[in-house]
């Protein structure tokens, strides 16, 4: 579903990711892995068109999509969630999510209908989905951090998309908010059909649920494979599980 | 289409407002009937800045040229040429609303500083040229005894037009911020890379948003021809702009109905302080620095605060 062939990306002398390569069927739920600072999260920006590759090729679908812009990428069925939390501050929850649901229906330029009559029910069922149906007349400035990671992918879903970035989704969440996140990040995959792409710090949950694995070392792709050919890989490691 | 209007709390005060307005030039003095004409004006004006400043986030630092080519539109239709009155009446917001979508195209492609300072450029040259260009424009002078025709003949008559064009004006706007059109607007204004990750085309949604704005500064200019009779330089300078932006800041550019109360505080400073010195400005500047230390969010800021109904938490709004 999505192939990302040799993509280089320097910010002025610095390499920050050199020729990765990563491959996502579908289905699948792949996670990316690698010490801070191996080029994570400018892997994801470069796949979802927020920056721009200096060379090499990404394909989704089978399209080359290196160079268009973020609109167009999420258009063609990818959605993603942010490393920081990256909402509308200003706007309820429900409206946070149902600016996603508008655009993917085509409607983000109707004039002269209320919007509250329009996407309610789509919007709804994505807020229950994740359980915050509750809170969703709350302005989203006032939420707790986990439950604004909560609404980072209930926006992300708000496009329908096939392909899930999700760029560190229980980064600074305590231990119980993050196997609650973990637990519905792999149901809303299963229910949805999603397929997923994330990265994460937290090696028990990545070896757990993910049926592939790419670790990235000083923007490198050391290896792609099955968790259990990555544990044994010395390369790894040597370079990151610190000789487990 | 209403229904979410006439739902509104303010509904009933807002209907005791117009009916006012609508008695008031049996009551008081000629020039007080001129002056809320004025306020009327200047609001629409306000109003149409506020949809790109408070609630699209776009620094549209000179929005005042739109409102000045609009008047101007309207005044050399109805002095150069035989057209009809409508004509002009409608030229003129089309024409701001070109003269908008040409100089957004280059600014859109620019944030926040960097737009508004392209925007006081561009604007900049298109009031260069009007005060410049005697033969077409009337340079310094302006144009002057613009006719009118005779449904707008007395001061009275026009003071009902603008009012009934300000009421249309104020529904259409405020349609336009709730619907999907305007949530994805103020979706941009809080976090426009968010934005583009849900698909949502940021720079062409912010240029149909500058067209709005602009064709309503349009209509504030024909407005102002209607009253004023008259078009000159000032109406494009960027010192008005300046005023406009100082309108939402005042009034609370995060609410609706904010510029208007600005519009309205800054003209009636205008013209009863300004009756007695020319340094009126420095009352709006004292007003400024006590509105930054205490109303943050502007005068309606604060009342819309103040009149949260009981139980409802800070930060909580009704939804669907």
């Amino acid at each position: 579903m999505l192939h990302v062939e040799a993509v280089v990306k320097s910010f002025d002398d610095f390499l920050a990711v050199n020729e990765a390569t990563l491959s996502v069927q579908k289905g699948e739920i792949v996670a990316v892995i690698g010490p801070n600072g191996a080029g994570k999260t400018t892997l994801f920006n470069l796949i979802t068109g927020h920056l721009r590759r200096d060379r090499g090729r990404i394909l989704f679908r089978g399209e080359d999509i290196s160079g268009l812009p973020p609109h167009e990428i999420c258009r063609r069925g990818m959605g993603r969630s942010f490393q920081i939390v990256n909402v509308f501050h200003r706007l309820t929850v429900f409206e946070n999510v149902q600016v996603a649901v508008l655009s993917h229906q085509r409607q983000s330029n109707t004039l002269l209908r209320p919007a509250s009559s329009i996407a309610v029910v789509e919007t709804r069922s994505i807020l229950e989905s994740v359980g915050l149906a509750d809170k969703r007349n709350l302005i989203v400035g006032s939420l707790s951090h986990g439950d604004q990671k909560i609404l980072e992918i209930a926006i992300a879903l708000g496009n329908e998309p096939e392909l899930l970035i999700l760029d560190e989704p229980t980064a600074g969440m305590s231990p119980e908010e993050t196997f609650a996140t973990i637990e519905l990040i792999t149901q809303l995959a299963r229910t949805r059909g999603l397929t997923l792409l994330f990265c994460e710090h937290d090696m028990d949950i990545v070896f757990s649920i993910s049926q592939s694995i790419m670790v990235m070392h000083q923007g490198r792709t050391l290896i792609q494979g099955k968790p259990e050919e990555v544990r044994r890989n010395p390369e790894v490691q040597s370079a990151y599980l610190g000789g487990e | 289409m209403f229904r979410n209007l006439f739902a509104s709390k303010w509904i009933g005060f807002i209907l005791v407002l117009f009916l006012v307005l609508l008695f008031l030039p049996s009551f008081v003095p000629r020039f007080f009937v001129y002056v809320m004409g004025l306020v009327f004006v200047t609001s629409l004006l306000a109003m149409s800045l506020n949809l790109l400043v408070g609630h699209g986030g776009l620094f549209q630092f000179h929005h005042a040229v739109f409102y000045g080519v609009g008047a101007y539109t309207v005044a050399l239709i109805l002095t150069k040429t035989t057209w009809p009155t409508w004509v002009g009446f409608v030229a003129a917001p089309v024409v701001a609303t070109l003269i908008g979508l040409v100089i957004g195209w280059f600014c859109v492609r620019l944030t926040q500083l960097y737009f508004g300072m392209l925007q006081i450029s561009l604007g900049s040259l298109i009031w260069a040229i009007v005060y410049r260009w005697y033969k077409f424009t009337g340079g310094d002078d302006g144009i002057h005894g613009v006719p009118m025709p005779k449904f707008l003949s007395s001061l009275n008559q026009s003071y009902y037009f603008i009012l009934i064009v300000l009421a249309l004006a104020l529904i259409l706007l405020y349609l336009i911020l709730r619907s999907p059109f305007g949530s994805t607007l103020q979706a941009i204004r809080d976090n426009p890379q968010r934005c583009e990750a849900v698909g949502i085309n940021v720079r062409r949604h912010q240029l149909r948003a500058i067209g709005v704005g602009t064709f309503f500064a349009g209509i504030a200019g024909v407005l102002f021809v209607v009253l004023e009779r008259s078009v000159f330089p000032d109406l494009l300078f960027w010192v008005l702009s300046l005023e406009i932006f100082i309108m939402c800041l005042l009034g609370g550019w995060f609410t609706f109905a904010g510029p208007i109360v600005g519009a309205a505080i800054t003209v009636s400073l205008r013209t009863f302080v300004g009756k007695y010195t020319e340094y009126w400005t420095l009352i709006l500047g004292v007003l400024l620095i006590l509105l930054i230390f205490f109303l943050p969010e502007g005068v309606m800021g604060y009342f819309e605060k103040i009149f949260k109904p009981k139980g409802k938490e800070a930060g909580e709004r009704r939804n669907p």
